[in-house]
């Protein structure tokens, strides 16, 4: 039986022109762009310099605090350290690195002996040093989640929903790489100390279902696949929570609160390089599509790697391209500019030449009420729109907009072309800016009444 | 181009970046398609005074919308057909025999006072189409009460020429419900022939719109079937002495401008509630204020203000009737508040 969860949109899912195609591996780049914040947390400090040789595995950003140490994708020299455009916005430190495509593999890259004996302490400290984040987009570091769902945790959910439309990355793995994922599953289960692991998969990928069934069958594993519903945002966390467990998350709260933890199919697969063979996460699957591509492909590339390459490897760009887009297009980032570099969370690439830009010059809410029946979140959208207008932060508080978690059903489902999921950014940030403001009042004014007491 | 993409002009516009096909225009495009049948019929049942009456209908209703905004200097928004379906609604809730210059200044009404001064499209907070109706009930109520006999053609000319008139079956129906089964059969009522408003004659045509509007998920089943259900289940219960319920449940449901009220009017988005629960509730008192009005009101038919009575409760329907928060319990979270209020009350008479 297929599972899903309350609300969502039903976009068409666009993933004929690559769900087919097999992964290409990109010619190695002359130089790759490495930013140095790829993950939820911190960004993390480069540890080489301007002049340094660098191998292929080799640490190049150190972690303090929250966080993933970053790895060199390639063997080189590094020919600068300093900020780039970057695909999550804005300029980022990046540690630039001239490929000598030698592929000189770090020593620092050892293979456990024996990762059937490693303890669950060394086992994470394995996912830790390999840098693995939540590689859906999200990018929360891997061995945070597994450590702090230890003992919370009796449901392993693996995302396989893949619910964005256009990225075929991990319906492409299910088929050419399920040793991966079901090896990396046996992992977390022993870390998890569970007897089974669900991968959540939706029902567009029915011959991704079977072979991971297959491999689950061949390799005997405590695995099961639940087929779900074709509809976004299914891939949301909380949603595929609510999917195959019935269970909600609280508001604010974090899928361990329900006893879940949730993975994405790439992270997975990037566990189980690094329990094999000690490779940390330097190789991205990226799909490149979109009605300006003119030959939309699945290409894997060293992390880092300039997305110019990757739309020359498609036959390029049309000329009409109006936009480019890093991740999906529903929560995906458009960018200003074509020269940022794939990062650990970039799971696709596309670009937009046709009449993808539906705006309205009047924007106007009919109150069709289509926005309320597709928010995952069980809000009101039109009001909640309603109230950022008039910058009604006490109304956004009753409203619960921080429960927005940005998916765009509403803004796509709105005939109104009301410009929703921008206004509820805006309208969040009134919210924390408020907050902001009164805790400071309240601090001065206790500041104040110590002063008078003294 | 491959290679040097410096030269193309990128939008970094929010996301998501993809929307749906389906706009303010193509849902009003499709309310216009579905009122065809209604309108073919009553063009089949009354001559062509009443397609000349929605086209002038329609007209004046774009040409009011075009002046406001054209002397308030706001956007023109024609192009969204909102004003178009006001216009046709307007001239199907009305006596094909009504001049056509009332026809101009019901959308006036409509328009002007009940939509544009409150807004614009999706600000106001009654239907247009049937607070104009009511407009033009209460200045001109001898013609907004006489209805040609079935069966006779209406004259095209301008001014209202002298025709055959005849009760409609709903005043029958409060006053000799035994007579008006004589004179109209069941399938009479239900096929349209029938006297009434030019629109609502003919259940049967609604109802083929009202299902296209449904398979086009224009609308949801919520608010008509809580309507028509409401008045069908209280007409079982209020069957006058000696009748069958069940002949009168049908009377109930085909006569009248209940139909055309329930898919058409009830459902307009801007004045009906968003939830889908908020909508059986709004449905339910729909059907409730229509009985209510057909047996102890001094009109005969209640739908139009039964509606309108409604669409002034709909802001209270939203502000009580929310989605349940995700990832909250109900029960919990009416325990928590409950106690919270407790501790206030015991707070207070401390």
């Amino acid at each position: 039986m297929a599972k899903a969860f309350f609300g969502g949109v039903h976009p068409n899912d666009m993933k004929a022109a690559t769900h087919e195609k097999a992964i290409e591996q990109l010619a190695p780049p002359k130089q790759v762009i490495i930013p140095m914040s790829m993950h939820f947390g911190a960004p993390c400090t480069p540890i080489v310099q301007k002049g340094d040789h660098v191998k292929l595995g080799q640490k190049i950003g150190e972690t303090k605090g929250l966080g993933a140490p970053i790895h060199a994708s390639v063997s080189g020299t590094v020919v600068a350290v300093e900020p780039r455009p970057f695909s999550m916005g804005g300029n980022i430190m990046s540690v630039v690195i001239d490929n000598d495509f030698q592929d000189e593999l770090s020593e620092e890259v050892v293979a456990p002996a024996d990762p059937d004996l490693l303890s669950v302490e060394e086992m994470i400290e394995v996912v830790k040093n390999a840098g693995i984040v939540g590689m859906g987009g999200a990018t929360f570091p891997t061995h945070v989640k597994i450590s702090g769902g230890i003992g919370q945790v009796d449901t392993v959910i693996i995302n396989g929903a893949e619910c964005e439309p256009y990225i075929t990355g991990d319906h492409r793995a299910m088929l050419e790489r399920p040793e991966q994922i079901i090896g990396g599953c046996c992992f977390l289960a022993k870390m998890f100390g569970v007897d089974k692991v669900i991968i959540g998969v939706e029902m567009n990928k029915q011959n991704g279902i079977d072979s991971l069934n297959k491999k689950i069958e061949e390799m005997n594993a405590p695995v099961v696949v639940q087929p779900l519903h074709t509809r976004y945002p299914q891939g949301g966390e909380k949603q595929l929570c609510q999917a195959i467990t019935g269970k909600q998350v609280p508001p604010g709260g974090l899928p361990s609160a329900i006893g879940c933890a949730v993975f994405n199919i790439n992270s997975v697969c990037s566990i189980y390089k690094a329990m094999t063979t000690g490779m940390p996460v330097v190789r991205k699957v990226v799909t490149v599509s979109g009605s300006g591509v003119v030959e939309p492909k699945n290409i894997e590339c060293p992390i880092g790697t300039p997305i110019g390459l990757l739309f020359d490897a498609c036959g390029g760009l049309k000329d009409e391209t109006f936009k480019i887009i890093a991740g999906g297009p529903m929560m995906g980032m458009a960018q200003y500019t074509a020269d940022i570099s794939v990062a650990k969370g970039t799971g696709s690439l596309l670009a937009f030449a046709g009449d993808e830009n539906k705006v309205s010059d009047n924007p106007t809410c009919i109150r069709c009420g289509r926005c309320v029946e597709a928010c995952p979140m069980h809000l009101e959208p039109l009001y909640l729109y309603m109230y950022v207008q008039k910058k009604n932060v006490d109304a956004l508080n009753d409203a619960h907009i921080m429960d927005c978690m940005e998916c765009g059903a509403c803004a796509y489902i709105c005939p109104g072309r009301l410009h929703l999921t921008q206004s509820f950014k805006a309208g969040k940030q009134l919210v924390k800016d408020d907050a902001a403001k009164k805790k400071a009042a309240a601090e001065a004014a206790k500041a104040a009444e110590e002063k008078k007491g003294a | 181009m491959t290679g040097d993409y410096k030269a193309l002009k990128l939008i970094a516009s929010s996301n998501p970046h993809i929307r749906n096909n389906e706009d303010t225009r193509s849902i009003m495009l499709d309310v216009i398609i579905a009122l065809c049948p209604a309108l073919a019929w009553s063009v089949f049942r009354f001559g062509f005074r009443a397609l000349i009456a929605a086209l002038v209908s329609v007209g004046s209703a774009l040409c009011w919308e075009w002046a406001y905004r054209k002397v308030l200097n706001k956007p023109q928004m024609l192009g969204d057909l909102s004003a178009a379906v006001t216009g046709l609604l307007l001239s199907m809730v009305c006596p094909v025999t009504l001049p056509y210059w009332m026809l101009v200044i019901g959308n006036f009404f409509a328009i002007v006072v009940v939509k544009q001064l409150y807004g614009g499209l999706g600000k106001n907070f009654m239907n247009p189409a049937l607070a104009g109706r009511a407009a033009l009930v209460a200045c001109y109520a001898s013609q907004m009460t006489s209805w040609i006999a079935p069966g006779e053609k209406a004259p095209l000319s301008m001014i209202n020429a002298d025709v055959v008139t005849a009760a409609t079956p709903m005043a029958m129906m409060g006053e000799d419900f035994a007579g008006l089964t004589v004179k109209y059969g069941v399938r009479d009522m239900f096929v349209g022939l029938i006297g009434g408003s030019a629109g609502e004659i003919s259940a049967m045509m609604l109802l083929i719109g009202g299902l296209y509007l449904i398979w086009r998920k224009v609308i949801s089943w919520h608010i008509p079937v809580a309507y028509i259900g409401t008045v069908a289940l209280l007409a079982l219960i209020t069957t006058p002495a000696g009748s069958s319920p069940l002949t009168y449940m049908a009377y109930s449901v085909f006569g009248g401008g209940l139909m055309l009220g329930a898919f058409f009017m009830a459902t307009d988005y801007v004045t009906s509630p968003v939830t889908k629960k908020g909508q059986l509730i709004f449905g339910v008192g729909c059907g409730l204020l229509t009985v209510f009005i057909r047996k102890f009101g001094s009109f005969p038919e209640g739908v139009c203000y039964s509606i309108l009575l409604m669409n002034c409760t709909v802001w209270i329907i939203d502000q009580h009737v929310k989605p349940i928060r995700f990832g909250v319990d109900p029960e919990k979270e009416k325990a928590k508040k409950a106690e919270e209020k407790a501790k206030k009350k015991e707070a207070a008479a401390k």
